[in-house]
């Protein structure tokens, strides 16, 4: 499943619940003020750091972009554009928006 | 308000730009309230520090980057600019990678400042 995050993870816990409840193998793709989360130096990168090791994780690079975020993005995060995103939920059998 | 009356105001900016719209409204409010020559300071806290953030490009989201405004406001006498310390450390941000000039100060400063104010305004 590709799991969709779009939630600051200082202001929502979205992301926590979304790795809480994902199963091993799954996908997340952060967008909007969720790819706050991708960052180095955030106070949860050491949490995202840990999730990589069960799943892939994805950032919308033109979010990161408006935010002045494009620079900073933690290694093993793949930045995607929009075409990215399309193929991302082709590429999956089912997807959740945790709004 | 009387005319002439000059009062303290405060907007306290705790939101990240454009995944909501409350920065960007904050921030006409600010030069409204500007433009009837009242006291106004601007604080940045939690996600609201996202906002001074150096280096937005906002073409690939296709929304106006009102960025650039907050180094205006020199320009409207709004000078007074309060950046939370801890929420610059929380988020791997320093002084240096903000838009404008600030005053970085603690929680507890900036509690202090607010109890002085007359209308404390929260976006």
């Amino acid at each position: 499943m590709l799991h969709i995050v779009n939630k600051s993870p200082a202001e929502r816990n979205a992301l926590d619940s979304c790795l809480r409840v994902a199963l091993e193998g799954g996908a997340i793709l952060l967008i909007e003020d969720a790819v706050y989360a991708a960052t180095r130096g955030n106070e949860g990168e050491s949490k995202l750091r840990v999730a990589l090791g069960r799943f892939k994780v994805y950032a919308l690079a033109p979010d990161l972009e408006a935010r002045g975020m494009q620079d900073r993005v933690m290694e093993g995060i793949t930045t995607v554009d929009y075409g990215g995103f399309v193929d991302l939920v082709a590429e999956h059998k089912n997807c959740q928006s945790w709004l | 308000m009387s005319e002439g009356t000059i009062k303290k105001f405060m907007f306290v900016n705790r939101k990240a730009p454009y995944g909501t719209v409350y920065a960007l409204e904050a921030l006409e409010v600010v030069l409204i309230t500007a433009a009837f020559d009242q006291d106004v300071s601007l604080v940045f806290m939690d996600d609201g520090v996202f906002q001074l953030k150096k280096g937005q490009q906002t073409k690939g989201i296709e929304n106006k980057n009102f960025s650039p405004t907050y180094r205006a406001l020199d320009g409207y006498d709004i000078e007074k600019l309060y950046v939370e310390e801890e929420a610059l450390a929380t988020r791997g941000l320093s002084e240096d990678d903000l838009l404008v000039d600030v005053t970085v100060m603690s929680r507890a400063d900036l509690g202090k400042l607010m109890e002085g104010q007359d209308v404390v305004l929260t976006f």
